[in-house]
């Protein structure tokens, strides 16, 4: 499916199970005169998990509230299922959403909190119990049906917004960023559930995050967003070893950018070259810390690019050595598998093909 | 000055805390406590011949309750203290929604606005009630002159209608900062969420916005309620002789009547009346206050 007018070149492939759930067409959003987001076009996979990644005012918490309805778009349309979204109220969207805090009922018991979106949809009555307790019992807190949210810790709230938000059956899952308020290990162990619910319940989820990590491990594609537009939509796996943008090669794990001259097919920046396909002129390639090997003996497979530099700084952490290179005034960070101090100069190499051209 | 001993830190904690809690104390002892036990002790006292006789009996509260009159204007006090009540919620609370919710940048200037009539004496503005309701009153002029009523309309002023309007005027401010404060704390993102859940705008007031505003609802509405209670002047400046209110009869007994023991046997009804008020809607407040 063609977008029109999407400005996006990196569209990128659907991975989830199939049909279009979420259709974003050029959308817009301006607060005054702050341009939020620029017209961006997203599709969203029936049971995937997208993750909107970014930094704080990339715009990913905006987006999401233009889908649930919370905000208007400047411009642009949301299209859900060969619906029309944008133009509904959010209470008239099947689309749900935990939020960043939250936002449980103070005066309602967790049941009460979890059976709102039943009660008020004016769903049957006598079912109302049973898909409560069915909901709390996904998340494991039937034990405190009868509390008030007050009672219960950080994360015990968050697991009864995940039940409030899913008893409705939503079509999709709208997550606001919603492990940010608890502790490392909690968050980790939420992560996991999160994931295996996703799978179990085959809802799709729209995460947003800012936590690079958080979404590697959960996501079948993140869409990461800067200043208000999209960089890069892709798999997790892809968009770490083929960033599109030198900021994504950045956001995205630790990397190099070498700065290179490309002349008929040859990159060369300093003194290393390769065989490079873009075109002549300047280019920014990312060539990840752990692409770059020791040659302790010198020995380097055919067509590797090999170098010699001086090991300016080590620092093991236990599987791996990080090495700082210096390679006649350029910085090159590398990891390798963990092996004895290392000093002076040292032989190293990397395959060309892991050098990325980037654009800026 | 250096310390010698802990004994030393001791007395001077011991001496700080007595000057700090004195003033207070003397304070709430001299003018809260002992006019108090006053008014208690008088109300079981007499009067003889034009005199108070201090000789304990239970005469005033019999009175109280035989002579049908003072429960009559107690109770009418009563409905017409529920009646400013009601209408000042009616007003105070749209208002108070209004405001909190669909004003933007107007907040603060609106918001000043219902606050200025409360540095105006209530004197003025029981003043400017008489002019608007008196026969020769602007709302008869208005009226005659739309040909709605061909002669003044007396019942305006000089009636307990008259006296409502006022006090719910006086009041309805003192009913609206509660409201507004309680409003103002309501998260933004729970009205989002009972959207978010399905629930449109009627069912997102009455099930998530009502609930929690009902602390303020209940401290504005004791407001409303309580100082009606004690209202003398209005009554004495917009209400006639069927609007007598039982601070009136209170007033008049210290005053004229010079039955300072059954003023007092009064006094201490309303008192009491007004304290289990103040504990029942502390209750209540408590109850409905989950944070």
């Amino acid at each position: 499916m063609t977008l029109p007018g999407s400005s996006q070149p990196q569209a990128a492939p659907i991975a989830g199970s199939g049909d279009v759930l979420l259709e974003v067409r050029n959308l817009a959003k301006n607060f005054a005169a702050r341009e939020v987001l620029r017209h961006i076009s997203l599709e969203i996979a029936s049971g995937e998990f997208l993750t909107l990644l970014g930094e704080s005012g990339s715009g990913k918490t905006t987006l999401l509230r233009l889908i649930a309805g919370f905000e208007q778009p400047s411009s642009g349309e949301i299209w859900m299922s060969g619906e029309r979204l944008d133009t509904l109220p959010p209470y008239k969207r099947r689309v749900n959403t935990v939020f960043q805090s939250y936002a449980l009922f103070p005066h309602l018991t967790v049941e009460e909190n979890v059976g709102y979106g039943l009660q008020v949809s004016g769903a049957a009555k006598p079912e109302i119990p049973g898909r409560v307790t069915e909901a709390l019992q996904m998340v494991k807190m039937q034990e405190f049906a009868t509390s008030r949210p007050a009672k219960l810790s950080g994360g015990q709230q968050q697991r009864v917004a995940l039940a409030r938000a899913l008893v409705n059956r939503p079509k999709l899952l709208l997550l606001d960023e919603p492990l940010s308020a608890l502790d490392a290990n909690l968050r980790k162990q939420m992560q996991g559930e999160l994931k295996s619910l996703q799978r179990e319940l085959r809802i799709t989820f729209l995460f947003v995050t800012h936590d690079q990590d958080e979404a590697m491990a959960l996501s079948d594609r993140i869409a990461l967003l800067k200043d208000g537009g999209l960089e890069q939509v892709a798999s997790p796996r892809e968009i770490y070893a083929r960033p599109a943008t030198s900021y994504t090669a950045r956001f995205i794990g630790q990397t190099n950018l070498l700065r290179a001259e490309i002349v008929d097919g040859v990159a060369r920046c300093g003194s290393l070259c390769w065989n490079a396909t873009p075109s002549n002129g300047a280019a920014l390639f990312s060539l990840r810390p752990e692409s770059i090997h020791l040659s302790p003996d010198g020995a380097v497979p055919a067509g590797a690019v090999r170098f010699r530099a001086v090991v300016r700084q080590q620092i093991f952490s236990g599987s791996s050595e990080h090495l700082e290179l210096d390679l006649s005034g350029q910085s090159l960070r590398v990891r390798i598998p963990a092996r004895g101090p290392l000093s002076g100069e040292q032989e190293f190499w990397f395959s060309p093909a892991d050098a990325v051209a980037v654009r800026k | 000055m250096p310390w010698r001993s802990a004994n030393d830190i001791e007395m001077y904690s011991r001496a700080y805390k007595w000057i700090v809690s004195t003033p207070p104390i003397l304070w709430v002892g001299i003018f809260l406590l002992l006019p108090y036990a006053l008014m208690f002790a008088h109300s079981f006292w007499l009067v003889r011949d034009g005199t108070i006789v201090h000789e304990w009996n239970l005469e005033n509260y019999a009175k109280l309750f035989q002579n049908p009159v003072y429960l009559e204007v107690l109770f009418r006090t009563m409905r017409m203290a529920a009646g400013v009540t009601l209408l000042s919620l009616l007003l105070g609370y749209p208002l108070a929604y209004y405001m909190s919710f669909h004003t933007g940048h107007s907040k603060d200037l609106l918001y000043q606005l219902v606050i200025v009539p409360l540095w105006v004496s209530y004197l003025v503005r029981g003043y400017a009630w008489k002019t608007i309701l008196g026969s020769e009153g602007i709302l008869n002029g208005f009226l005659e002159y739309l040909h709605v009523t061909s002669a003044p309309v007396s019942f305006f002023l000089y009636s307990p209608f008259a006296v409502v309007l006022m006090l719910t005027h006086i009041y309805t401010p003192f009913v609206f900062l509660p409201l507004y404060a309680s409003l103002e704390h309501i998260p933004r993102n729970l009205v989002e969420a009972s959207h978010d859940l399905g629930a449109g705008s009627r069912a997102t007031f009455l099930r998530v916005i009502l609930p929690l505003s009902l602390p303020g609802l209940l401290a504005g509405a004791t407001f409303a309620f309580v100082l009606t209670l004690g209202d003398f002047l209005a009554p004495l400046l917009v209400g006639g002789p069927s609007s007598i209110m039982i601070a009136n009869i209170v007033q008049s007994l210290f005053g004229t009547a010079y039955d300072w023991p059954l003023g007092a046997a009064i006094s201490v009804c309303i008192l009491l009346l007004t304290i289990s008020l103040l504990v029942l809607t502390e209750r209540l407040e408590n109850r409905w206050s989950f944070r």
